[in-house]
C-alpha cells in the first residue's frame, strides 16, 4: 500500500474527517478539533478547556487513571492541543498509538484510542454537571504559568509582542493562551457553560493518519463523538485580512529588560499580494528574503556582517503578515535595521540570482516533501489547507514551487510595507567585552 | 556489508566498518520520500585535554562548537550553501561528546553525501573566515547567557562536577574563543576527524552499498591512533555544592536537580545500564508516575517538567527538572519518593504497565529518522547497537530497577540549580 489515499467527508453535522490511509509509519495519528474565532474574550476560557478535560473522565476519573489507561494502551498520548491559525482558535486533543502491525495479533487501537478521545472531549469527571473546581483552579494556575512564561523565551517573546502591538485593534493580536486577567476571572460555573456553548457551536476538524481504511477510521470517530451536542454552527468563522500598515511610518516599540542580547522583532503587511493569494509564489518570496540559510538576511545580516546569529523570516498566509526576528547587540540596532530594509528592497527590485531563487525553491520543496514523511506536520498541513478552503496536498504545493519565476516572487513582494518595529533591548552590563 | 534483521520491529541494519576505521550503519526506509544522514565524530565541547603519540594537549574551551562553524568552508565556497542550493535541509550540532553534521533531502541524496563527507574530511581554515566567525559565535554565546534552561543546566553541571569538562559551556566563553586560531582548528581537526573516529549513519530510502562505496571513494582508507581523552581526576559521588541560584528575567522559578551516576559503562552493559537507567526513571519520575501526577495536583510541578540521564565525557548523570513556584519543595519531594523506592521497590504492576509503554515509545521513536540516525552514532561510539535495544528491554526486571534507583538516587548527594525571578517569588 505505502502510497496515501486521502478522504475527507463530513461524518456528522459539521464535523469534518481528513483521512490519510497508509502503511509508512509505525504510529497511527488522530486529532479532533473544534473550531471558534480568536478572540480576548474567550481565549484562555478556550485555551483551559482540553487541560480541564484531561484531568479526568467518567469512567478514568483522574490523572493516575488515565495514566494507566494509556499506559496499558502501550502508551499511547492524548494531549490537548490549542493552536491559532489565523483569527481561529483550534481547540480540542491530538493522539498517537502504535499501529497494530506492530502489536501481539488481534490487538488494535484506533477504536479504543478514538473511544477515550471522545470520552475526554465530551463525559469529563463532573459533579452536577459542573467541571470539579479543583481541576479548574489547578489548570488555570497552569494556564497562568504558561501566560507569565511568554517571557522566558525572548525570541518568541519578541515576536508575540511585535504581533500584539502592530495587529492591537484585530483579533490576530490575541495569543493562542490569552492573557493573565481574561484567565484568572474564570470560575468554574462559567467554564461549563462556555464549554457547553463550544461543543454546540463549533465546526469540528479531525483528522486520522495510518494504516486503517477511511471507513473504518471514520466509524471510530462517528462513534466516539456520537453524543456530541450540535446547535446552530458558526459556519462564517475566518481571518480578517489588513491589506494597508495602520499609519504611513512604521510605528516603533522598545522594551527594556535585563538581558544581554538585543532582540529585534519587525512586523509586515504583506498588502495587494493577499487579494488572490498564490501561496507557492508568497513562500518561495519568503523563502529568498529570509526563509533559511541561502536566504538574503541569512547571507547578509549574519554571514557579510557578521550582525547576529540567527535572523530570519516567517509568513502566516491565513492573515497576509510578515514577521522577521533577530538577536542582535544592542547598538548594532540601527544597522541591522537598515540591512534588513535593503535586504527586503532588493527583493522587491527582482535582484535575485538564478542561485537564490534556484535554493529557495529547491529547499522549499524539499520541506513541503519531508513533510509528506511526518504524520504530524501532514495533520498540521491539513488543517491549514482545511481552513484555508485549499484541496491540494505538500506533494501538489511543491510541485507549484518549481513553477514560480523571478517575476512572480516580485508582485508577491511588490505590496510589502513594514507596519511595526519592536525592540527588545538588552540592559545588562556586557561583563565580557574587552573594550 | 552485514546485514542485521529485526522483523519484530520491521527494521533492516547495515553496518560495516572500513579500513580506516569508519563506522557506517544503515537503516533503508520505504515507502520514504525523504533521506537522513549525518556524519558524526566522536568529539565534543568536553574533549579539551587529550594526549596522542605521547604528547599532551590542552585547548580552550569551545574548540569543537568553533570547529563546526568553520567546517562548512570549502575552497570553493560553502558546503551549507552547496547542500541548501541542492535543496537540502542541512545543519550540525555539538554536544558535550559529539559532533554531528548532518542532512534531510529528498532528492540527489548521493551527490548529497558525498559533499556531506568532503567537507567534513576537508579542513580549511583562513585567519579572515575563522576571525570574521567570531563575532556570530560571540552573538550565539550572548543568546545562551538569556536562556534560563542553558544557565539552570550549567549552574548544576557546575555544582555537580568538581574537575570534568561537563563544568564548560559547549560553546566556549566570549573570552575563551578569542584564543581560537586556525591552526588550534586544524590541530583539533586532525586528531578527532580521522574516520577511525567517526560514524556515518543513514536512515531512509538509500541504498546501503551506494553510501559504502561512497566513503571508501571519498576518505582516506588510512587508519589512525586514537587520542587518549583527560577528563580531569575521578569525580567523586558528592557534588562540589548541594545549591545554587541566580536571578533572571524569567517569570516562574526554574530548577534542576541532579546527581552524578560515576563513571559510564561502555558495551553491552552500557545498553542494559541505560535501559535501566531510562525505564526506573519513567517509573520514579516519568509523565504517568504516582509521584510526578502527585506533584502536579499539588501545583509543584507543570508540563515542562523533564528527567533524563545522561552519559558524556567518561560520566554519567541524572537531571530532572522545569518550572516550579517552590523549586525546594519540589526537589525534596522527589528526592523523598526516590528514597522510598529505595526502601519498597518498585510497585510490579506499575513497572509492567511503564514497561509496555516504553515499548510504544521507542516504536515511536523509530520513526524520527533524525534521532534514529543520531543515536546510531550515540551507540557506536558506546559500543553497543541501538537497535538490539528492543530485545534487551525485554531484560530489565523490577528489581534492576528498584535497584538502580536504591544505588544511584541517593538524596545526600543530590545537587539543586535555581534560576529565580527578580521580584520576590510570587
Amino acid at each position: 500500500m505505502s502510497c496515501v489515499r486521502e478522504t475527507r467527508r463530513e461524518i456528522l453535522p459539521g464535523v469534518y474527517m481528513t483521512c490519510l490511509q497508509t502503511d509508512k509509519f509505525k504510529t497511527g495519528l488522530l486529532s479532533v478539533n473544534l473550531l471558534t474565532r480568536l478572540s480576548r474574550e474567550t481565549a484562555s476560557k478556550n485555551a483551559l478547556i482540553p487541560s480541564v478535560l484531561r484531568r479526568g473522565t467518567v469512567n478514568s476519573p483522574d490523572m493516575d487513571a488515565l495514566a494507566a489507561r494509556l499506559d496499558g494502551l502501550y502508551g499511547a498520548r492524548l494531549e490537548p492541543a490549542v493552536r491559532k491559525k489565523g483569527e481561529i482558535q483550534c481547540v480540542g486533543f491530538w493522539a498517537d498509538f502504535v499501529d497494530e502491525a506492530w502489536l501481539p495479533k488481534g490487538e488494535s487501537l484506533l477504536e479504543r484510542v478514538a473511544a477515550l478521545m471522545g470520552e475526554a472531549l465530551l463525559a469529563p469527571n463532573t459533579r452536577g454537571g459542573l467541571l470539579l473546581p479543583q481541576y479548574v483552579d489547578s489548570e488555570k494556575e497552569k494556564l497562568l504559568e504558561d501566560i507569565r512564561a511568554r517571557v522566558n523565551d525572548k525570541i518568541s517573546y519578541s515576536r508575540y509582542r511585535m504581533t500584539e502591538l502592530m495587529c492591537e485593534a484585530e483579533d490576530y493580536a490575541v495569543d493562542v493562551l490569552g492573557t493573565e486577567a481574561e484567565a484568572e476571572a474564570v470560575g468554574y460555573v462559567a467554564l461549563t457553560r462556555h464549554y457547553r456553548a463550544l461543543l454546540a457551536s463549533s465546526p469540528v476538524e479531525v483528522f486520522y493518519c495510518g494504516t486503517a481504511d477511511p471507513d473504518r477510521a471514520e466509524r471510530a470517530v462517528r462513534d466516539a463523538l456520537a453524543t456530541l451536542p450540535r446547535g446552530e454552527l458558526d459556519m462564517d468563522l475566518g481571518t480578517d485580512i489588513r491589506m494597508n500598515t495602520v499609519e504611513e511610518q512604521p510605528r516603533s516599540f522598545t522594551e527594556d529588560m535585563d538581558v544581554t542580547q538585543g532582540k529585534l522583532a519587525i512586523g509586515y503587511r504583506l498588502g495587494a499580494a493577499m487579494e488572490e493569494p498564490d501561496m507557492a509564489a508568497l513562500q518561495v518570496m519568503n523563502a529568498v528574503f529570509g526563509g533559511g540559510v541561502s536566504s538574503k538576511l541569512f547571507m547578509n545580516v549574519r554571514e557579510k556582517l557578521s550582525l547576529c546569529y540567527f535572523a530570519s523570516s516567517a509568513v502566516d498566509l491565513m492573515k497576509g503578515v510578515m514577521a522577521v526576528v533577530s538577536g542582535i547587540e544592542v547598538k548594532d540596532k540601527d544597522r541591522a535595521l537598515e540591512e534588513i530594509g535593503r535586504q527586503l528592497q532588493a527583493v522587491k527590485d527582482g535582484l535575485i540570482t538564478d542561485e537564490e531563487l534556484h535554493a529557495a525553491k529547491a529547499g522549499l520543496a524539499n520541506d513541503l516533501l519531508s513533510a509528506a514523511d511526518s504524520a504530524g506536520a501532514l495533520e498540521s498541513f491539513w488543517l491549514g489547507q482545511n481552513l484555508l478552503g485549499l484541496e491540494y496536498g505538500p506533494e501538489e504545493l511543491a510541485a507549484l514551487v518549481e513553477d514560480v519565476t523571478r517575476e512572480d516572487v516580485v508582485k508577491a513582494a511588490a505590496g510589502i510595507e513594514c507596519d511595526m518595529v519592536y525592540f527588545l533591548r538588552g540592559t545588562e552590563e556586557d561583563e565580557d567585552a574587552e573594550d | 556489508m552485514q546485514r542485521i534483521d529485526y522483523p519484530a520491529i520491521g527494521e533492516t541494519l547495515y553496518t560495516s566498518k572500513l579500513s580506516n576505521g569508519l563506522s557506517i550503519f544503515v537503516v533503508p526506509k520505504k515507502g520514504y520520500r525523504k533521506s537522513f544522514a549525518c556524519f558524526v565524530t566522536n568529539y565534543g565541547g568536553a574533549d579539551r585535554r587529550f594526549t596522542l603519540a605521547g604528547e599532551a594537549k590542552d585547548t580552550p574551551a569551545g574548540v569543537a562548537h568553533y570547529l563546526e562553524h568553520k567546517m562548512f568552508d570549502m575552497p570553493e565556497g560553502n558546503a551549507l550553501m552547496a547542500l541548501e542550493a541542492a535543496g537540502a535541509n542541512a545543519n550540525a550540532f555539538t554536544s558535550e561528546a559529539m559532533t554531528a553534521y548532518h542532512f534531510t533531502c529528498t532528492q540527489n541524496f548521493d551527490e548529497d553525501l558525498r559533499t556531506l563527507l568532503r567537507f567534513v574530511s576537508t579542513p580549511y581554515y583562513t585567519q579572515e573566515s575563522v576571525d570574521k566567525e567570531r563575532g556570530i559565535i560571540a552573538q550565539e554565546i550572548r543568546m545562551y547567557e538569556d536562556d534560563p534552561d542553558d544557565q539552570v543546566y550549567m549552574g548544576l553541571m557546575r555544582q555537580l562536577f568538581a574537575h570534568n569538562p561537563l563544568r564548560d559551556d559547549v560553546a566556549g566563553t566570549v573570552q575563551t574563543i578569542q584564543d581560537i586560531t586556525p591552526q588550534v582548528l586544524y590541530d583539533c581537526h586532525k586528531v578527532f576527524y580521522h574516520p577511525s573516529n567517526m560514524a556515518l549513519c543513514v536512515v531512509g530510502d538509500a541504498d546501503p552499498e551506494a553510501v559504502e562505496r561512497a566513503a571508501r571513494e571519498l576518505l582516506t582508507p588510512e587508519s589512525a591512533p586514537l587520542p587518549v581523552r583527560d577528563y580531569g581526576p575521578a569525580e567523586g559521588p558528592e557534588p562540589v555544592r548541594a545549591r545554587s541560584e541566580r536571578v533572571m528575567e524569567v517569570s516562574a522559578p526554574i530548577f534542576l536537580g541532579g546527581l552524578k551516576l560515576g563513571p559510564a559503562a561502555t558495551g553491552p552493559e552500557a545498553q542494559k545500564e541505560r535501559l535501566t537507567a531510562g525505564l526506573a526513571l519513567r517509573c520514579l519520575y516519568g509523565r504517568s508516575s504516582p509521584t510526578y501526577l502527585d506533584l502536579y495536583d499539588k501545583g509543584l510541578l507543570n508540563g515542562t517538567f523533564g528527567c533524563s540521564a545522561d552519559y558524556a565525557a567518561g560520566q554519567g548523570f541524572v537531571i530532572f527538572g522545569g518550572e516550579s513556584r517552590d523549586p525546594d519543595a519540589a526537589n525534596a519531594a522527589l528526592l523523598a519518593a526516590a528514597e522510598a523506592v529505595g526502601e519498597n521497590g518498585f510497585d510490579p504492576a506499575l513497572f509492567d504497565r511503564q514497561k509496555k509503554a516504553s515499548y510504544g515509545g521507542q516504536l515511536r521513536a523509530l520513526g524520527d529518522f533524525r534521532s534514529l540516525g543520531v543515536s546510531l552514532a550515540e551507540g557506536c561510539f558506546a559500543g553497543y547497537q541501538p537497535l538490539d535495544s528492543f530485545q534487551a528491554l525485554e531484560t530489565v526486571t523490577c528489581a534492576d530497577a528498584s535497584a538502580w534507583v536504591r544505588e544511584h538516587i541517593v538524596p545526600g548527594r543530590a545537587a539543586l540549580s535555581v534560576v529565580r525571578p527578580k521580584e520576590a517569588k510570587v
